[in-house]
């Protein structure tokens, strides 16, 4: 690609995009389909009747804006090692990736939000059971994000994460955008459609 | 940064292979990155699942042809499932008809026809060295492996493995009280499925990242091998579908495990009402036919590709509209998620829906004449070599066409009423998408052996296997589209039970003794390839006289393809036969300046170009 034989008039890099960063987002849009399968069932569902309608676990509210904040954070991480502030990168990251755990806690917390709602996982409404399998479906997921977070983190320390060296950060923002951002079009989806 | 370090990773790839590649025999056959041997591993696997599902439908066809006849001798295999009157348990008969099923679709037809072409063919013909990830590409082979494992073990517990076919519709596959398949065996059903679809989309991910990413110098998609087009459409029906499949089973795993009612609503059963209420069986229908559908074109898409190829290059002619066939390719893959609910017509879905589904199903019928009619015309005139891939990709041709006639019966909801889940449906889905799915990786198999093993096929066997199994083809299913039109519903255990049907009889046996006959076909095809690998003719490297890439490795192409650079491609793949040429195929890799007797007035411009590139 580099070398003296290229040929002109001929199509040379074919997409300027990272083989790995192009899987990552093809990874993403599997995932993207998986939630839609799941809201568009609910919406069946829904439409065929026996449907329980309660108020959303108020807790909601708190778990969206961490992890809202967590995405900046993230982002904030991935300009510091733009600018190879090294010591920032690690702090923001590590950060971001407590924000994460908060946000699985409140998530787990409004589990128990729910019950106390008498709305249970098993039981005959499915309304209620879609709400617990889209918090856990999406959780598994996040966990999966803090696990690249943790090992971008680790990579940080060895200061291997810099302005030459983004890729791996900017995979890892690129997820973690996306589980913000999936969290968000979950929560809006129940707003509208309890 | 990226591009330094995707030239470093090439650059050792060039030296690496100047000296012989080194590995122990684990590394490099076993947990192999190479994606030739992770091929061959899917072929290997996929070639020994056909075998057990093809012998499961040898049993169920026994009991379905001489339903009269005893059984006992195969007690030494089946052991208890033959009852003490020496007949076949009917639960294990449907269990028969649940396995071959889903081995054939997802097994045989998924993993052994896409994985082993996808991965062999994919670098080979895009001129890469190796897969977007090695390390991905291995895991997705372990993960279809332990799958493979999975299943295989359900086969063999004592309450049977799944049993309420390969669609697993709620309420049956949730309850296992219902039948003794739905207890452990359907829970392992659940757990090898959810594992193979995170191979197929490991596989996936991989295959489109590598074709968008990784193709060699001047290989514009325009100049795209159509294998290399219908592999990458094939991959991303999957990419989008399976992820739907998983949440469909992640939903009835919650039925059957923890007691939820996203599928079970009031229900007695056994003198007992369940505590479920409210669930919708339907939801599961629409979930799992979202992908259902489009998997039985993951089926046959990648069979067409190499339908494509192998006939254009045995005609020694261009293929007839090459910009049609991706065009029909992309119009079947965007049709493929939009006709799902044409499987429940009879459902109790809304009749408006479903006129709907019939409208948009039937549009499919154009992209697929507009395939077939690019393959007629591509054979027409053409100086054709029939070897036995060539024959092979005709047959696909052929059960094509008249399998997908028969679409167009089933696809009309109004029809549709009578045919449902009658053996009507099991004759057009076998030879449209089963046989010809079969007939395009078998053809595929004859075709890219020498590449695969550097030895040549016998051809004599060929023809002998190709006969025996077109014709036992035809034979097994022409028959079945009566007893369909009769009215005579599928994976029922015997039909003798109803008087309405005894005239069936003896046209049963008929398509009994055909299978038997068919499958036995088969054999001379595995003696022929393991053979082959160690005894067949060494084959030259361009055997077919092929344009594409992959003919213009070393006979047995080490790791990374290529002993020196990557060729460049100037050319379409299917210069055949080109007037003024002074042979009747030009590769890929031959620049226009070297043809000047062939050259068309386009392609002159396309000479400066190269010039420019030696100033340079």
């Amino acid at each position: 690609m580099v070398d003296q034989n290229i040929h002109i008039g001929e199509p040379k890099a074919t997409l300027s995009m990272h083989p790995k960063k192009f899987a990552l987002w093809l990874f993403i849009v599997s995932i993207v389909m998986l939630f839609a399968a799941l809201t568009s069932a609910y919406i069946v569902k829904q439409a065929d009747g026996n449907w329980l309608s309660f108020e959303l676990p108020k807790i909601f509210i708190l778990s969206t804006a961490i992890i809202m904040i967590s995405s900046l954070t993230m982002h904030l991480s991935y300009l510091a090692a733009k600018r190879d502030s090294l010591g920032r990168i690690k702090w923001l990251l590590f950060i971001t990736v407590v924000l994460g755990f908060l946000f699985l806690l409140t998530q787990y917390m409004s589990w128990s939000e729910l019950v106390k709602e008498n709305v249970f996982f098993v039981s005959n409404y499915a309304s209620g059971s879609f709400i617990y399998i889209f918090t856990g479906v999406h959780g598994l997921h996040l966990i999966s994000g803090i696990i690249f977070l943790l090992i971008t983190f680790g990579k940080s320390l060895k200061a291997e994460v810099h302005s030459k060296n983004l890729v791996l950060i900017e995979m890892c923002m690129t997820y973690w955008h996306f589980l913000g951002g999936l969290w968000l079009y979950l929560y809006v989806f129940l707003l509208f459609n309890l | 940064m990226d591009s330094t370090v995707v030239n470093e990773h090439i650059d050792h790839a060039v030296e690496d292979h100047a000296h012989e590649h080194h590995g122990n025999f684990i590394t490099n056959y076993i947990f192999s990155t190479d994606h030739k041997i992770i091929a061959k591993q899917y072929l290997i696997t996929g070639i020994f699942w056909a075998i057990i599902g093809g012998g499961m439908s040898m049993i169920f066809r026994l009991q379905l042809g001489f339903p009269e006849a005893t059984m006992e001798w195969l007690r030494p295999l089946l052991g208890d499932w033959i009852t003490s009157t020496g007949k076949l348990d009917p639960e294990f008969y449907l269990a028969l008809v649940t396995m071959h099923g889903t081995i054939m679709v997802f097994f045989v037809l998924t993993a052994g026809l896409s994985g082993t072409f996808s991965n062999y063919l994919i670098p080979l013909q895009i001129g890469a060295r190796d897969m977007a990830s090695g390390f991905m590409n291995m895991l997705s082979y372990w993960f279809f492996f332990v799958s493979s494992v999975v299943m295989f073990i359900s086969i063999f517990i004592e309450t049977g493995p799944a049993s309420g076919g390969w669609v697993i519709y709620p309420p049956l596959s949730a309850l296992p009280q219902a039948i003794s398949g739905s207890g452990l065996g359907m829970t392992l059903w659940l757990v090898s499925i959810a594992l193979f679809i995170v191979s197929t989309l490991l596989g996936g991910i991989n295959y489109i990242t590598t074709i968008i990413n990784l193709r060699t110098k001047g290989m514009s998609f325009t100049k795209l091998p159509l294998t290399i087009w219908s592999f990458f459409f094939t991959a991303t029906i999957g990419l989008l579908s399976f992820p739907v499949l998983l949440g469909a089973a992640l939903l009835l795993i919650f039925d059957r495990s923890f007691g939820t009612s996203f599928y079970l609503s009031e229900i007695y059963i056994a003198g007992e009402a369940l505590p479920n209420m409210g669930g919708s069986p339907i939801l599961f229908q629409h979930l799992f036919w979202f992908l259902g559908h489009p998997e039985v074109y993951i089926v046959i898409m990648p069979a067409f590709g190499i339908t494509s190829e192998i006939i254009s290059t045995n005609s020694r002619k261009p293929i007839f509209g090459y910009k049609a066939m991706i065009i029909s390719l992309l119009g079947i893959t965007v049709l493929s998620f939009v006709v799902w609910a044409h499987h429940m017509f009879v459902s109790g879905m809304n009749p408006f829906l479903g006129s709907i589904f019939m409208l948009l199903t039937l549009i499919i019928a154009i992209p697929s004449a507009v395939k077939v009619f690019n393959y007629l015309t591509t054979l027409w005139k053409g100086n054709i070599i029939f070897t036995p891939a060539m024959l092979f990709s005709i047959g696909l041709v052929s059960f094509f066409i008249s399998g997908g006639l028969t679409g167009l019966f089933v696809g009309n909801s109004a029809v549709d009423i009578q045919l449902h889940d009658t053996y009507f449906i099991v004759a057009h889905f076998h030879l449209v998408m089963g046989s010809a799915a079969f007939f395009g990786m078998i053809a595929g198999v004859y075709h890219w052996f020498p590449k695969m093993f550097g030895r040549m096929m016998d051809n004599k066997l060929g023809y002998i296997h190709f006969w025996l199994s077109f014709v036992g083809i035809y034979m097994v299913f022409f028959p079945m589209h009566y007893i369909g039109i009769a009215g005579f519903p599928r994976r029922y255990y015997s039909f003798t039970n109803f008087d309405a049907f005894s005239t069936f009889v003896d046209l049963n046996a008929f398509v009994s003794i055909a299978a038997l006959i068919t499958f036995a076909a088969q054999f001379i095809f595995l003696f022929n390839f393991f053979y082959s690998i160690y005894r067949g003719k060494k084959a030259p490297e361009n055997p077919w006289n092929s344009n594409t890439l992959e003919w213009t490795t070393p006979r047995n192409p080490g790791h990374g393809n290529w002993p020196g650079e990557i060729p460049t491609v100037y050319r379409w793949p299917y210069d055949y036969s080109k007037p003024g040429a002074k042979e009747d195929f030009i590769p890929q890799n031959i620049p226009f300046s070297k043809t000047p007797e062939s050259n068309l007035p386009h392609e002159v411009k396309e000479i400066e170009k190269e010039k420019a590139v030696e100033k340079a």
